[in-house]
């Protein structure tokens, strides 16, 4: 397939070396059918082996490689050179630490998620066999098992744009995964713990963005709403 | 956030209520209530009658009656609560240093305090055997 010509533009930052954040540009051949990462790795590997960024997968799975591309969260092994255009914006997703380049401190993020107990909680003496569960009960919180923790959601917020202590969609779902199991039973703890405080569940603002910015396409926003309407019928 | 806070004003955002659960509430209710309400009186005081016949008199004579003053305080209520409520809520999210968001927070809720203050009692105190005589003898 023939190559295009196109620029990549990369909002670059070495905390050691510079004072502020620069847009670098590369003007590289790609085909169309390359996705962004691919452009990435050539210009890390042909033309600037300095440019750093974090991947591993490469298909959409292990939620590495979430970039703000064109103002908009993705991932750029998920996202194609022809759905972009001749100009590419790469960006460091927003709202955490940048350490270098497209690479931010993902702690504050990790922090949030493990504060909601993103962990099956059952005081139960386990049965001899597995804990049984109809298939319409694990349809409910089906979406949200498909979380892969790319922070996209999360750094789209504008609330957590400004107060970075706000607990985020993601950790938000991946509650959802275990308050809506039949077998979980640790709904109140959470509720109690990091959900209930003035940075968890009531700073959502439900402005969306986490929605449309999901790779996984988890209705982000709904599972946030059904989350609150379960503290709201628990606690009435 | 999962560390344990290291100074007051980290515990402060670690608290846990149901304050903002409560609020969330009051914000869908009262959202709802508004749209009754709002609607009711654009009606009353521009369809039920033209809003150019509307003169001293008639207001005087509309809030001399009880049912009006009761609806008309929800409707400043409801209106005030869920307005500064918003307001609250982009405080918190956009004015970042602790000091300057305590004394926004501080003048935003005096100044929604006067308005609803003068605002029932301008409902409430308003007589009109007194004001409306006083009108009608000016004409």
């Amino acid at each position: 397939m023939d190559t295009v010509r196109i620029t990549v533009k990369i909002k670059r930052f070495d905390p050691e070396a510079d004072a502020r954040p620069y847009w670098a540009e590369y003007p590289v051949e790609a085909r169309p059918t390359d996705r962004v990462l691919d452009v990435l790795n050539h210009i890390k590997w042909e033309v600037d082996g300095s440019l750093s960024y974090r991947k591993s997968c490469a298909h959409g799975i292990c939620g590495s490689d979430a970039m703000l591309i064109d103002g908009v969260n993705r991932l750029a092994c998920k996202l194609l050179v022809r759905d972009v255009g001749e100009i590419i914006r790469v960006e460091p997703i927003r709202g955490l630490q940048v350490i270098k380049d497209l690479i931010v401190d993902m702690e504050p993020f990790f922090d949030s998620y493990k504060a909601v107990l993103p962990y099956f909680i059952n005081d139960d003496p386990e049965p001899a066999r597995e804990r049984l569960q109809s298939p319409e009960d694990r349809e409910i919180f089906d979406a949200t098992t498909k979380c892969i923790l790319c922070a996209a959601c999360t750094t789209s917020c504008p609330v957590f744009w400004t107060n970075e202590r706000y607990i985020g969609p993601a950790a938000i779902v991946n509650a959802h995964r275990f308050i809506f199991d039949s077998r979980d039973q640790g709904t109140a703890q959470r509720f109690a713990g990091a959900l209930g405080e003035a940075n968890g569940l009531w700073r959502c603002r439900t402005a969306y963005n986490c929605t449309e910015a999901c790779p996984r396409d988890i209705p982000v926003t709904r599972a946030i709403q059904e989350v609150k309407r379960e503290m709201l019928w628990r606690s009435a | 956030m999962a560390r344990a806070p290291k100074s007051l004003s980290e515990a402060r955002a670690t608290y846990t209520t149901n304050a903002e659960l409560a609020w969330w509430v009051f914000m869908r209710i009262s959202g709802l209530m508004l749209i009754f309400l709002v609607f009711a009186h654009l009606w009353f005081n521009n369809i039920a009658i033209d809003a150019a016949t509307i003169d001293y008199d008639y207001v005087a004579q509309r809030l001399a009656q009880p049912g009006v003053k009761i609806f008309d305080t929800f409707l400043l209520a409801f209106a005030m609560l869920h307005g500064v409520n918003g307001l609250r809520y982009s405080v918190e999210d956009y004015v970042r240093k602790p000091g300057r968001r305590f004394w926004t927070k501080v003048v935003l809720y005096a100044v929604a305090g006067v308005v609803f203050v003068l605002g029932t009692m301008t409902l409430w105190a308003f007589s009109y055997e007194e004001m409306g005589a006083a009108v009608r003898a000016l004409n």
